[in-house]
């Protein structure tokens, strides 16, 4: 008897250190390349690809992040980006809950079919009609301008679902009590709705904010002068033109990361809540 | 919709608009302001994108109408049959892939585990971590002779460095390198959602198999493959459909300019960017977008189906 439960206890013990021993290399490799990309941020070409590896520069080279700034207007990038993804986000939120508000909880004619419509066409993959979307921004003299990123990221079909998703779970009464008070629909919208819906909110605020951050594809086709450029651009720009710049490369990606790394480390708990919760819905 | 709420009094006195005239104007105040963005800048490209693929058009001369030709010239392009080739393959490479490190993650950080949302914080990073960079890293990382991996692998095995993948910059390797990289970045963002679906399965279950003397793998077949399947499904056909879409991965994976995705490494929707923005042929470019979105729209369907059979 003794026995046997002491076997089980090894190989329980034995499960668990497999098991461990399992999640520690998978957690160094998804480590890896970020450890790799501040410690060459650090060094000198030449040191950067010296092996064996020495993790922890002897002399840092703290110049990177100084040159880094003038060998490409990375502020102006940064700005840029930073523009715009607010601009998106905001715009974004602001139209979405406010159709969402009616989507949920008013009553008008054409409302499933309307709905029906942006759901149907968050399905359709914007790589389909990027062209015909260029041809028709280039029309209206708006590429080369910050303008088209905003006006074809912050109108989303996405956010008008997620809002509502959320909103549905808000009980009519809290409304129908409101407007017996005289609140006027606007006034729900602001005083209840709003307020209530918070972890919505920053989800996708995280999502939206996160994604103009990082969108490549788009800044690339709109964007061709350097001064309109957003950093991802403006770092696949730089690592085109310094390929051999090792260390300033990998100082500049570590800049582009950074807001990223803040942003995620602040909000982090309700980015895997939105994540999870797209899921289930999906 | 502030206009219109100081203009409705002027134009009409509120005895002649009904309530419901009135309801249905505030609702669709709410609605407009995102409307008429989408619509604009959403729904018409949509419908201009069906109309150009039947239409030859540099963006300059005048359009010219021209049927089925563009679709007829697809059947017989090589080059777009060889993207569309890449495309499924790349496909058919990332979705089992990440399904199943996914999947495995997410059971093992289900569990009473020390540092288990350290370790789901740093396995989800990279999904949002800027691709460009991340990507600068890996060229770097997996560079063919001066790249660690290789010489980690040429320490560990052997084996000439010459004789090594070279990866990125190997026509033969260069999908792998692009599918193992792919998995590496997006992996969290499944793993996470494969555990909200771990999490909504009742714990009774797993205790009555258990009390029936149920072991672990037994409870695995038999309790999570089941009642994961609606998850498993949705997470299949997201996967499927991004992989359709992919385009950055692959021009930001291969050092230097992109004019290194040789024949191996050319996916659909490269080949629609460079048709429209390079060579300038809007019609054909969006008849290639065209059957971008039939494959998707079918995969939709397919999920759509899918999904009414599992009772979600």
């Amino acid at each position: 008897m003794n026995d046997m439960v002491g076997s089980n206890k090894t190989i329980r013990i034995g499960t668990m250190v497999l098991v461990y021993a399992l999640l520690a290399v998978t957690v160094l490799c998804m480590l890896v390349p970020y450890l790799w990309m501040l410690s060459s941020s650090l060094k000198l070409n030449k040191d950067v690809f010296s092996f064996p590896m020495q993790w922890i520069p002897a002399n840092p080279r703290w110049e990177n992040f100084v040159d880094i700034w003038t060998k490409i207007p990375l502020g102006r990038f940064i700005y840029n980006t930073a523009k715009l993804s607010v601009i998106v986000t905001i715009l974004q939120l602001l139209t979405s809950s406010f159709a969402a508000y009616a989507f949920s909880k008013l009553h008008f004619k054409g409302k499933n079919v309307l709905f029906l419509g942006y759901i149907a066409t968050i399905a359709i993959p914007w790589q389909a009609y990027m062209v015909p979307q260029f041809i028709m921004m280039r029309s209206l003299g708006l590429n080369n301008t910050h303008m088209a990123i905003i006006l074809l990221q912050a109108f989303s079909a996405f956010g008008v679902f997620l809002m509502r998703q959320f909103y549905q779970g808000v009980p009519d009464e809290l409304c129908e009590a409101a407007r017996i008070d005289g609140l006027s629909e606007y006034g729900i919208w602001a005083r209840i709705m709003l307020p209530l819906s918070k972890p919505a909110l920053s989800t996708l605020t995280i999502f939206t904010f996160v994604s103009t951050w990082n969108d490549f594809l788009g800044p690339m086709i709109y964007l061709t002068k350097t001064d309109l450029k957003t950093i991802q651009i403006g770092l696949r720009m730089f690592i085109s033109q310094y390929s051999a710049e090792y260390g300033l490369i990998m100082a500049a990606s570590v800049v582009s990361i950074i807001p990223v790394v803040i942003v995620f480390l602040a909000l982090q708990k309700y980015f895997v809540q939105g994540v999870a919760a797209s899921g289930i819905k999906g | 919709m502030q206009n219109e709420t100081v203009l409705r009094p002027k134009k009409a006195p509120k005895s002649l608009l009904s309530k419901g005239v009135r309801d249905h104007l505030v609702a669709y105040s709410f609605i407009a302001p995102n409307f008429i963005g989408f619509a604009i800048f959403t729904l018409v490209p949509m419908f201009f994108a069906f109309v150009l693929a039947f239409v030859k058009w540099d963006g300059s001369n005048p359009m010219e109408f021209i049927g089925f030709d563009n679709f007829a010239r697809l059947i017989k392009d090589t080059t777009f049959h060889k993207a569309l080739w890449n495309t499924i393959v790349y496909t058919i490479g990332v979705v089992p892939f990440t399904m199943a490190v996914a999947l495995a993650l997410a059971i093992l950080l289900n569990q009473r585990i020390i540092a288990r949302n350290f370790m789901r914080t740093v396995f989800f990073f990279p999904y949002v971590a800027s691709l460009v960079a991340v990507a600068a890293v890996w060229n770097f990382i997996f560079s063919p002779t001066m790249g660690p991996v290789n010489n980690i692998l040429h320490l560990i095995s052997g084996v000439p460095i010459e004789d090594l993948p070279r990866w990125a910059a190997d026509k033969h390797w260069a999908m792998f390198t692009v599918i193992l990289f792919t998995v590496w970045k997006n992996m969290g963002y499944y793993m996470v959602i494969y555990l909200a679906g771990l999490q909504g399965i009742n714990s009774e279950l797993y205790e009555a198999a258990e009390l029936d003397g149920a072991g672990a793998w037994r409870r695995f077949r038999n309790v999570t493959v089941p009642q994961l399947a609606p998850t498993t499904f949705f997470v299949l056909m997201i996967l499927v459909i991004n992989s359709f879409k992919v385009y950055d991965i692959f021009i930001n994976l291969f050092a230097g300019a992109d004019n290194q995705l040789n024949d191996s490494t050319r996916v659909m929707v490269y080949q629609i960017y460079n048709t429209a923005f390079r060579s300038l042929d809007y019609g054909y470019a969006s008849a290639m977008a065209i059957v971008l979105f039939l494959l998707v729209l079918g995969i939709t369907i397919v999920q759509f189906r899918g999904e009414k059979k599992y009772g979600q």
